[in-house]
C-alpha cells in the first residue's frame, strides 16, 4: 500500500513544556518560549540549528485562547531563521504539526523542526465562558461549512457529539458507565504522581458518579480540564539526530488517514477517524500492537480514549469497556499503561503534544516518580470525530 | 429557545426553507439514485452534478442522542435533546437535530420520529418529534 515511508527519516530529539497553569500568570508568548527553549536545549541544540517551525492549529489571528500563538509569532519572538514553517487547523488533528514537520524534514526542507502547541483556555474562560463555543466561531449567521449544520440545534460544545458517540457505543457494545469511568480514574491516579498535573487529589468511583452530568451519558469528569500551557517537540532528520544529546526516538509510523466525510455526524459514530488512522499506522511498520509498552491516547473526552484503544488495535473492536474494566490493564503496572501523566482529564488540556511529550519522557526513562517499566515502543494518538492522527514511537 | 441561524446559500436554502411548504428537502443524485446530506453541488458517491433537493417523508428513527444538561449560555433552557436521526428513505441517510415535544427521558435509540419545523426569520429549522411506530 505504501512504498515510501517518510517518517523513518525523522526522530524526536528533544521535548519541553512550560508550567501548566490554571491559570498561568505568564503570557501565551512566554509560555511558548519556555517550552520551545526547553525543547531546543533538551535536544542539545541551539536556536541557530532550528530551521523549521510547525504547529497545529496555529494562530487564528484573533488571540483566541484555543490557539493564541502560531509559528509567525514564535519565530519572530525567538529570532529564528527558518527554511520552512507552517500551521493550520485543517489536518489530521492535534498531531498534525508533528506530521507536517516530519514531512518537511523528509522532503529536504529542514533538518531540525520545532513543533509546538500553546493553549490558554484557563485564562480565556475566566473572561468569556463561551469563548470556545462552536457558536462563537462565526459572527451573526453561521457561515461555516460544517458548524452551520450543528449550531442551529444548540450544539454549543463538542461534548454533544462525544456524548452521542458514547451513547451509541453503550448501545451497540453494552459498554457501561462504570467501565468508562476507568479512563478518568486511571488518569487521576497517574496525575497524583505528576507535579504539573492540574487535578491531583484522589478520585473514587463515587466521586465520578457524583460529578455533574453534562450531556448524557458524559459527566464533568469525562471532560478534560482547561489549562494554560505550551508544549514543544524538536524533530530532527535521523542523520542529524546524532548531533543531539538524547538517544533519538524514531517516528516508526504515522497514522493520518480519513476515509470518511470530514463531519461530526456523518462519520462512523463508534469509530470516528481512529480506525482509519490505526489501519494506516500499522500498515507502515512491522511492529504489532502487542509491542506497545505505553499508550498516550487522547482524552479530551473519556470516550475518545476508548475509540483509540479499539482503533489502534490495542483491544478488539467494541471491547474497550471490558478492556478497561477495573482499570488493571491500563494501570501503570498493567499490560498497557495509559496516559501516564494524568492525560488531559486530570493533567490538563495541553491538547495533543502533551501525549507526545509524555511518551518521550517515558521512553527516555525521565518520568520521575511516575516512570513505568522500561520499554522501547510507545504510541501517541490525538483527536476525536473526524480529527485523528497517531505516532508510533521507538527509542533506539 | 434561541438558536443561531445558518447563512443560506443556493446549496443549503432548500434544506432550511423547505419547511415553508411543510416538507423536508434532502439532496438527491439522479446519477446513482441516492440521497446525501449535507447538500452540495456534487454527489459524494458518484461525483455526478445531476443533483437536486427532493422532498422526503420526514420520518426516521433516532440513531443516537444526548440529553444536554448544561446551560452553556444565559439564553439556553436545559435540558434539551440533541440527536442524530436516520431518515426512512435510505440507510445511513443521517442528519443532526433536536428531539422536541416529549420528555427528554423518553427519548431512546431506534425511537421513530417525524419532522416538524420551527420558523426563525427566513429559516424553518427541521426538528423531530416522537412518532407512532410504523
Amino acid at each position: 500500500m505504501f512504498d515510501r515511508l517518510f517518517e523513518k527519516d525523522v526522530a524526536i530529539t528533544g521535548v519541553g513544556q512550560s508550567e501548566v497553569g490554571r491559570p498561568s500568570s505568564k503570557s501565551a508568548t512566554r509560555l511558548t518560549l519556555d517550552a520551545a527553549l526547553e525543547a531546543i536545549a533538551d535536544a542539545g541544540l541551539s536556536r541557530e540549528d532550528i530551521d523549521g517551525v510547525a504547529c497545529w492549529p496555529g494562530d487564528n489571528n484573533n488571540g483566541n485562547s484555543f490557539s493564541p500563538v502560531g509559528p509567525n509569532a514564535l519565530l519572530s519572538a525567538l529570532g529564528l531563521n527558518v527554511n520552512w514553517y507552517g500551521a493550520g487547523y485543517e489536518g489530521p488533528g492535534p498531531l498534525a504539526g508533528v506530521i507536517n514537520g516530519a514531512m518537511a524534514i523528509a522532503a529536504g526542507l529542514c533538518r531540525h523542526v520545532l513543533v509546538f502547541r500553546t493553549i490558554t483556555e484557563a485564562s480565556g474562560r475566566a473572561h468569556d465562558k463561551a469563548g470556545s463555543a462552536l457558536t462563537a466561531k462565526t459572527v451573526g449567521r453561521d457561515t461555516s461549512y460544517f458548524w452551520q449544520w450543528y449550531t442551529p440545534y444548540n450544539v454549543i460544545s463538542a461534548v454533544s457529539f462525544m456524548a452521542m458517540y458514547a451513547q451509541r457505543h453503550f448501545h451497540e457494545y453494552g459498554t457501561r458507565p462504570e467501565q468508562l469511568a476507568q479512563i478518568a480514574l486511571t488518569c487521576r491516579r497517574n496525575a497524583a504522581l505528576n507535579p504539573k498535573a492540574v487535578f491531583r487529589a484522589p478520585m473514587s468511583l463515587d466521586d465520578y458518579f457524583a460529578s455533574k452530568m453534562i450531556s448524557t451519558p458524559l459527566r464533568m469528569f469525562d471532560c478534560d480540564v482547561h489549562c494554560d500551557a505550551s508544549t514543544a517537540i524538536v524533530l530532527s532528520r535521523t542523520d542529524a539526530a546524532c548531533d543531539c544529546r538524547q538517544t533519538p526516538i524514531r517516528i516508526e509510523a504515522i497514522g493520518a488517514a480519513l476515509h470518511q466525510p470530514w463531519s461530526w455526524d456523518q462519520i462512523s459514530l463508534t469509530e470516528n477517524a481512529a480506525f482509519d488512522v490505526g489501519r494506516m499506522m500499522w500498515a507502515r511498520t512491522d511492529l504489532k500492537p502487542k509491542d506497545v509498552g505505553s499508550a498516550q491516547l487522547y482524552d479530551g473526552f473519556s470516550i475518545l480514549t476508548m475509540f483509540w484503544l479499539e482503533g489502534l488495535g490495542l483491544c478488539p473492536r467494541g471491547e474497550s469497556g471490558r478492556f478497561v474494566e477495573n482499570g488493571s490493564r491500563i494501570a501503570r503496572n498493567g499490560s498497557l499503561p495509559l496516559n501516564t501523566n494524568g492525560g488531559q482529564l486530570s493533567g490538563g488540556r495541553t491538547h495533543g503534544l502533551g501525549y507526545v511529550h509524555e511518551a518521550c519522557m517515558q521512553l527516555w526513562g525521565r518520568a520521575g516518580e511516575r516512570q513505568i517499566a522500561p520499554h522501547k515502543i510507545a504510541v501517541a494518538a490525538a483527536g476525536g470525530g473526524p480529527l485523528g492522527g497517531s505516532l508510533l514511537l521507538a527509542r533506539e | 429557545m434561541s438558536r443561531k441561524l445558518p447563512a443560506l446559500t443556493i446549496d443549503t436554502a432548500p434544506f432550511w426553507q423547505g419547511g415553508a411548504q411543510g416538507v423536508l428537502q434532502i439532496h438527491y443524485c439522479a446519477g446513482c439514485h441516492r440521497f446525501f446530506h449535507p447538500p452540495n453541488p456534487i454527489c459524494p458517491h458518484c461525483n455526478s452534478f445531476d443533483v437536486s433537493p427532493r422532498p422526503v417523508s420526514g420520518r426516521g428513527r433516532v440513531v443516537t442522542f444526548t440529553i444536554n444538561r448544561q446551560a452553556w449560555t444565559a439564553e439556553l433552557v436545559e435540558p434539551y435533546v440533541v440527536a442524530i436521526v436516520e431518515l426512512a428513505e435510505q440507510a445511513n441517510l443521517r442528519l443532526l437535530s433536536n428531539i422536541v415535544g416529549c420528555d427528554p427521558d423518553a427519548v431512546a435509540i431506534d425511537m421513530p420520529v417525524s419532522v416538524t419545523f420551527e420558523r426563525h426569520e427566513d429559516v424553518w429549522i427541521p426538528l423531530f418529534e416522537r412518532a407512532a411506530d410504523v
